[in-house]
Order: C-alpha cells, then structure tokens, then sequence
C-alpha cells in the first residue's frame, strides 16, 4: 500500500464536507435558474424558497418563444457556430500539418507569427478591425463573425501540437508508397488527430455559441443577432419578467451542456495538454 | 544519349523543380489559414499601432490627422480612464489569487481517491463554458438587493445592513461581487489546470516524505508547491491576462456603475471607439492594455526560461 493513500478518516470527512459545500456554491444558481423557469413572476422571490413550484410554470418555455423572435437567434447562432467550426478543424489542420511535417522556407518564421499573437487580446485590435471589415461592407453581416472566428491562431497552435507528436516515418513511408502530401493529410493524418479534432471543436463551438462582444459589434438589426445577443436583448425589455427570463436562460445553456456532456473527456485533455505547453 | 553531364544537369534542374514544388505545396497548405490570420488579425494589430497616433473618427469622408503622442499626453490627464486603469488592475489583482488558491484547493480535493470523483470534476467546470449572458442574468436575481435569496440569508443570519450588492454606493462591494462571480465562473477551469500538474508529480516523491515523517501540510509545502511551480506559473499568466481583457461580467452585473465607478480598460477602449468615434484614441487606451499583457507574456517568457535552465 502507497503511504499518500493512507488517509485519516477525519481528514476524510473533511474533505468531503469542503467538497460538497463547493459543489453546492457550482451548482446551485443553475438549480435555481431552473427553478425560477417553472415559477410565474410573483413567486421567484417568494421567502422561504420554494424549490418545486406547486404549479410548474410550462408555459414560461412556450411564452419565449413568442416574445422576441428566439428561433431566428437559434438559427443564426446555428449557421454561425457550425460554419466557423468547420473552417477552424479544415483551415487550422492543414496549416498545422504544414508547419509540423513539412520542411520549407520561412516555416519557423510563420510559425512564429502564430505564436506571437496567440496572447494577444482580441480586444486590443477589435478597433481597427471593426473599421476595417466595415469599410469591406460586411458590418451587420453574419460573414464578418465567421472572419472574425474562423481563422484563429489557437488552432494552429493545438493540431501542430498533436501533429509533433506523431512519428515523422509514418509520413516518409506513406510517401514512399506513392501518397502525395495532401494524401498523407487526409488519409493519415486526419484519421490520427480524431481526439484533437474534438477538442478544436468543443473549443470552437463552446467560443462561437457564447461570444457576445463580437456580435455586439456587428450584428445590429433584429434578424441578425445571435442567440446571446437575443437573450440579452430579452434581459432589457423584460427585465422584470423573472421567470421567463430564467426559461430563456435554460434554453441557451442546454445545447452547450449536451455538446459539453458527450465530448467533456477531449475538453478536459484539451486543456491539459494546450494549456501545460502554452 | 545524353552524357553524364547532361543527366547530372537534368536531375539537377529536377531537384531544384522538386523542391520549389515542395515548397509551393507547403504553402498551400498554409495558405488558407495564413490569409484568414493575415487580413482579419495581423494586419489590424498593426493598424491598431498606428491608429493610436492618428485622430479619426472612423468616416472615410473625414479627414485623417496625424497628430503624434497627443492621444498618450491627453490619458495622462484623463480621470474616467485613470479609473478605467485602477479597477482593471485592482480586478486583477484580488481576483487572481483567490481563483488560483480556490482552484488549487479544488485540484488537491479532487485529486484524491474519493467517491464520485469524475462527477464532481465534471460539475466544477460547467460554469466555465455556460453562457456568460444566462449565468449573470441569474447571479443578477440571487444577489438582488431588495428581494434575492442571498440577502434573504444574511438578513435571517441578523445582519442589519444589507450590502445592495451590484449597485451598492461601496465601490469595494460592486467590485467584490463581480470578483465572486469571476471566482465562481472560472475556478473549474483553472482546476483542470492544476489536475493536470498534480498528476504530473512523481510519486515516490510523496513516499520518500511520508518516510522522513512529513506531516500533511509539510508535504504541501515541500513537494506539491515546489511541484508546481511551472503549473502555478502558467495558470498566473493565463489569468490575469484573462482579468486585464475583462468586458462581459462587468457590462451584465454591475453595467460600470454606479455613475461610471466600475468601468474598465475594455469598456473605455468600446465608449471611445464606438460611442464617441474617437478611433484614435480608443487605440491609445487599447495600447495600454497592450502593454500591460506584453508585460505579463515577458514577464511569463523570463520566467520560463528560468524554469528550463
């Protein structure tokens, strides 16, 4: 037996009672999110709380509906995150493999642009790119979010990090039986990098669904906006609309929790991995 | 039919025909990615250099004026982005700490063989990825001064004074219950961090310790700090970048109020660019917070070569 895992049973509990307490502090505004979604306005705030209404409030998730138009944010929010998505894992994989297999001039060069600005704040810059992709016309388009979300650094940076990793002879004798390098890329390499590929794409999708500066900038009309924008949008006008606000709120988590629920494993390998060499 | 120095001439031609096709592939591979990262992020971080010494109100009809270090004089005197300056970096400097002690101490809990481990670790961190917009509108309601259950609490534990929380006139308050949430939102990540550094600690290390007597606590002190000393580093840097480019939290709790008490070097940088029009000096304010994460990333790179020689 390892002398670490002989654990004194008070120092145990101890543990334990720190460990649910903090628990209880992560998870409670999100019980009480969901509470407060099943409640009518007047009693959210009731005192002492009732956790389960008597009557659940069902209407609260059919009345947002109707209030602003959520399904136009859910849709932009839809095409925005899954167009960024699949730019990042295509762009930021094939640069990456450039940058990790392949010998030519200027490779460190470039590489070290990428690393240079992977600690820049976007909002050191946002200023002139706001004045610069407005002056292209594309200020309330969708298109400016995918320009502003799809060609990013960190990408680069992760599938080149898993790309290192895999033997530089796998690549050789995949040439010398005939693959071109595009080949290797799509064949071998991308088969390879499933795990970082998830990882990139709980990433990306994770930032795109919740931006809300970028599209705060941009997106303006109605029609246009996204999912967090509508939300906020909603806070405002109806900001004593407690119970509905809380259903909206729990509809703009869920997707986030179920892509977060299913992939959490690469989420977590992804920042240890990432994160330890950044 | 050709000689030696022909096939040699031929197969050098090729060789060189090789390696500029090579080359050629590899940029292509390159090039959709660089092209994106060239235009929409290098080419305005340059911009953004410039514009910071230009004054321009962002309309191509109006004319550019040139007009040196005058956006850096007028910061000097400028009391709104004093504030703007103060608060980030006080924001930073509590809230950096707390989230790494609080992570810390999560890691080490759950770090240990206890029941539902992966569970707990999965909870934690799901603040880090929920909806900034949805988690503030909640913390928004539980800390309401007048009828949140969290005031509800203290006034059933006797305290008299309720702290109106957000929008209280304490200028400590507003900002200690913006750090909370900040604590709240992010510890799970920063755990994930730590766990990753625990686990990269050799064993035997704590064997060897628990041979020479070592208690709990000198354990910590003596193999898990000094353990982590690259980890704890690194999770410095990240953070208060992260806390020097805060925005969101601020807009959704406390809205930089009261009367503007509560702004930050982001907000000032988007009041100045996209409610004043003043692009040239929002880029001053926006190459203040330039510096300041070129510090912590020199700072970080010091550091690191320190730690590998």
């Amino acid at each position: 037996m390892k002398p670490q895992n002989r654990q004194h049973p008070i120092g145990q509990i101890v543990c334990y009672i720190l460990l649910i307490f903090l628990a209880l502090i992560t998870v409670i505004p999100f019980l009480w999110m969901l509470s407060a979604s099943l409640k009518l306005n007047k009693d959210v705030f009731t005192w002492p709380m009732k956790w389960i209404p008597e009557v659940p409030q069902w209407k609260n998730y059919l009345d947002i509906w109707t209030k602003v138009p959520m399904l136009v944010f859910i849709k932009n929010t839809v095409f925005l995150t899954v167009v960024v998505t699949i730019l990042q894992l295509f762009t930021s994989s094939f640069a990456a493999y450039a940058f990790s297999k392949l010998r030519f001039r200027g490779r460190s060069f470039l590489f070290l642009g990428y690393i240079a600005t992977i600690a820049m704040p976007w909002q050191v810059y946002m200023v002139p790119q706001f004045i610069m992709l407005s002056g292209m016309g594309l200020n309330d388009h969708l298109s400016a979010m995918i320009c502003l979300q799809a060609f990013s650094a960190f990408g680069v940076f992760l599938m080149k990090q898993f790309y290192d990793s895999v033997p530089y002879d796998l690549c050789e004798a995949a040439r010398i039986d005939g693959l071109s390098e595009y080949g290797i890329w799509w064949r071998i390499m991308l088969p390879l990098s499933k795990p970082s590929l998830a990882t990139l794409t709980i990433f990306t999708f994770v930032n795109t669904w919740n931006d809300f500066l970028g599209p705060q900038l941009y997106l303006h009309t109605q029609n246009k906006k996204t999912l967090q924008l509508g939300l906020r949008m909603f806070i405002g006008q109806y900001s004593s609309e407690y119970g509905l606000i809380m259903a909206a709120s729990v509809v703009a988590l869920i997707p986030v929790l179920v892509v977060f629920l299913a992939l959490q494993k690469y989420f977590v390998q992804g920042i240890a991995t990432s994160g330890m060499k950044g | 039919m050709q000689g030696n120095t022909g096939s040699a001439r031929s197969s050098a031609l090729g060789s060189r025909w090789q390696r500029r096709k090579k080359t050629l592939v590899a940029y292509s591979f390159i090039a959709p990615n660089f092209i994106g990262f060239a235009v929409f992020t290098l080419v305005p971080m340059i911009m953004a250099v410039v514009l910071a010494f230009l004054k321009w109100d962002g309309s191509w009809a109006n004319p550019i004026e040139f007009v040196g270090l005058d956006n850096f004089a007028r910061l000097l005197h400028d009391k709104k982005f004093n504030q703007a300056l103060v608060n980030t970096v006080a924001y930073a400097l509590i809230t950096v700490p707390l989230t790494m002690a609080s992570s810390l101490g999560l890691a080490i809990l759950l770090n240990r063989k206890i029941f539902a481990r992966n569970f707990f670790r999965t909870m934690m961190f799901f603040p880090y990825v929920a909806s900034m917009v949805a988690v503030t509108a909640v913390w928004n309601m539980l800390f309401n001064p007048a009828m949140g259950p969290v005031n509800m609490i203290l006034y059933a534990l006797g305290v008299d004074k309720l702290p109106r929380w957000s929008a209280d006139p304490n200028w400590i308050i507003c900002m200690g219950t913006v750090i909370l949430f900040s604590i709240w939102k992010y510890m799970g990540y920063f755990m994930i961090i730590y766990l990753a550094g625990l686990q990269g600690i050799n064993p035997e290390l704590y064997e060897a310790a628990s041979l020479d007597g070592a208690t709990g606590w000198q354990k910590f002190c003596n193999v898990t700090l000094p353990q982590l000393r690259p980890t704890t580093f690194f999770v410095t840097v990240m953070l208060t970048i992260q806390c020097f480019k805060v925005y969101d939290m601020f807009l959704m709790i406390t809205n930089f109020g009261p009367g503007g008490r509560t702004r930050v070097l982001v907000s000032y940088i988007y009041d100045n660019a996209f409610v004043s029009r003043d692009f040239g000096y929002a880029s001053a304010v926006s190459m203040v917070l330039f510096a300041l994460v070129l510090l912590v990333t020199l700072v970080q790179y010091h550091g690191n070569s320190k730690l590998d020689g």
